[in-house]
């Protein structure tokens, strides 16, 4: 594990972007001031005229892609996670998902690991907010291979999808040769009988380490990376439950209404078994280094580690 | 279409309005019939569009971004021919496609939702935008409420089409002075509005009635010859113009008649329809 190759997923964003340009000539990003961070200036550098910077303005940017893809065009509207899902939920609400328009929103600096920046850009509440718009579609990327799989099927599916990405650099764990993405099938990664951690995002990395502690204890762990949120893999779910008996969710994302709240209702629905929420415990964020953070909350492969060994004892 | 023919039409429009508002027992006649004459105007004169292709790529595109006023926008669609006139009695009725605000996925001819202010400007934009990167001619208008902007996503609209110079955009405001909870400058007031755009570097032309064609004609005449800027149309109005209970009340903006009110304003009209016949 000490050579582990790290790479932030908005990086992923900015590199997939190229790819599917030169692909594709209706593709067009756009950023309200952010190119720098959410790496769209990549983008940038090589399609000048294809990247638009709206200004700090993201409700007005994203009534802008609604207006490109009423035309044909296929735009990337992409600012931090707090100003996309946040400020400009309404315009993603009416102006996006009612007339179900073919807009993708990359949402970059998800969660806590914003680090220093604190609470007001740490947005732990996006992925509750976007599963409450019908027929939008959620991915949220484990990893760089991941990421840019992402990009490309959110792409080629016509009609709108939430893109959430981070800051902080992530290990590449799936770069097996055999990796395939599909929208809405979750991944199993690791096979065991005595639990099940279903993570997303950044914390896909920290469910694995968890299980390899927890195997030292003699705890077997099935891990579920679960990429798409919305539509999520019930049948995937329901099977774990079957076979473990028991369920934990990882997110760096509130508690409420994201991962954990999804496979809560996926599993009270189909088949109850009891199921532990890891997570930020609807608090804010707060400033510090984002390793230090996700530390912090418990969102690492020690904190989970600890969390599922005290939830199967 | 010559001003008389106009006219006519507008007053179907009107009547439109009336019957679809008063068939729905709600909805907003006061806005639909302010700007009954600029819906006739854009749809019967000044746009390029084709009730029999309405997914034209290369069509003009307009978007009623003070979505409320779906009544007067349907009723206009209606007589171009996009659905049967009949279609208006279905307003905001459980499993029509004319909805209380537009729905683009439901009723031909309509080039975006809106409903919820100061969104649809923000599209009409895109859609500017998206001819300028595709190198295609088509214009685009968006109607908004005096009320309206005092939605700030107006002003972000508004900078950004200055910004870009896109001089494929028509913004037009329809000035009623009259909002909801009352007079606009006593809500809060958006006065004054012509230096605003200006402002944000907009060709502006201020239209003294806007229930006038041959005003209306010489504003959009004069707006297709700008070059390097997006153009705002303020255009004062009458709320509720053409139906004599309606006009100018603040009441009348969400309200629909009841069947007594439906008669007077429908005689209103009528007596309208048969001057405009002597002519």
């Amino acid at each position: 594990m000490s050579e582990v190759k790290k790479i932030a997923t908005r990086e992923s964003y900015g590199n997939a972007l190229i790819e599917l340009g030169k692909e594709h000539e209706n593709l067009v990003v756009l950023d309200a001031d952010l190119a720098a961070a959410t790496k769209t200036g990549m983008f940038k550098k090589v399609f000048p005229e294809r990247h638009i910077d709206c200004g700090i303005a993201e409700c007005n940017m994203v009534g802008i892609a609604a207006g490109l893809a009423t035309t044909g065009m296929v735009p990337f509207a992409s600012t931090f996670a707090m100003f996309a899902a946040g400020r400009a939920f309404e315009q993603i609400r009416n102006s996006v998902g009612y007339p179900h328009l073919n807009v993708k929103i990359g949402a970059t600096h998800a969660g806590i690991s914003v680090g220093e920046d604190g609470a007001t850009h740490q947005c732990n509440e996006d992925i509750a907010l976007m599963r409450t718009i019908p027929g939008m579609t959620i991915i949220n990327p484990s990893d760089d291979v991941e990421a840019k799989a992402a990009v490309r099927a959110a792409y080629e599916l016509d009609g709108p999808v939430y893109l959430r990405f981070g800051r902080l650099a992530v290990p590449v764990i799936n770069d097996n040769d055999d990796y395939k993405f599909e929208i809405g099938k979750g991944v199993v990664l690791r096979q065991g009988k005595d639990v099940t951690i279903v993570a997303t995002g950044l914390c896909v990395s920290s469910a694995l380490e968890a299980a390899d502690m927890l195997a030292e204890d003699g705890i077997e762990a099935k891990v579920i990376n679960i990429h798409t949120i919305k539509p999520i893999d019930a049948d995937l779910l329901v099977e774990a439950a079957k076979e473990t008996g028991k369920v934990v969710t990882v997110e760096e994302h509130s508690v409420i209404g994201g991962l954990g709240g999804a496979v809560c209702e996926v599993l009270s629905e189909k088949y109850p078994v009891p199921v532990k929420r890891i997570g930020v415990n609807d608090v804010y964020g707060e400033s510090g280094p984002a390793v230090k953070l996700i530390e912090k909350y418990g969102l690492d492969g020690k904190g989970v580690y600890a969390s599922v060994k005290e939830f199967v004892k | 279409m010559n001003k008389l023919e106009l006219q006519k039409v507008a007053n179907e429009v009107r009547k439109g309005i009336i019957t679809g508002v008063h068939a729905a027992k709600a909805g907003h006649p006061g806005g639909s019939l302010s700007a009954a004459d600029l819906f006739t105007y854009l749809y019967f004169e000044e746009m390029n569009v084709d009730p029999k292709n309405p997914q034209d790529p290369d069509r003009d595109r307009f978007v009623l971004s003070k979505g409320h006023t779906a009544p007067g926008l349907y009723a206009a669609l209606a007589n171009k021919g996009y659905f049967p006139v009949e279609d208006l009695l279905t307003l905001r009725h459980i499993g029509s496609h004319l909805q209380g605000h537009p729905c683009m996925q439901h009723t031909p001819g309509l080039d975006m939702s809106s409903g919820s202010l100061g969104q649809g400007i923000s599209a009409a934009v895109g859609m500017a935008l998206s001819a300028k990167l595709r190198e295609k001619s088509y214009r685009v208008y968006t109607l908004l409420g005096d009320g309206e902007i005092q939605e700030g996503q107006v002003w972000e609209a508004a900078m950004f089409a200055g910004a870009r110079h896109l001089d494929n955009l028509v913004v037009i405001v329809d000035n009623n002075g009259l909002q909801i909870d009352g007079k606009v400058e006593d809500v809060c007031s958006p006065y004054p509005i012509d230096k605003k755009f200006e402002a944000f570097n907009f060709h502006v032309i201020n239209v003294a009635d806007g229930n006038d064609f041959d005003q209306l004609d010489a504003a959009f005449k004069e707006a297709r010859e700008v070059k390097g800027m997006p153009v705002a149309i303020i255009m004062k109005t009458v709320k509720g113009k053409g139906v004599s209970f309606m006009e100018n009340q603040a009441s009348w903006h969400g309200t629909a008649p009841n069947d007594e009110q439906y008669a007077v304003a429908m005689e209103d009209l009528k007596k309208v329809e048969e001057a405009l016949c002597q002519k």
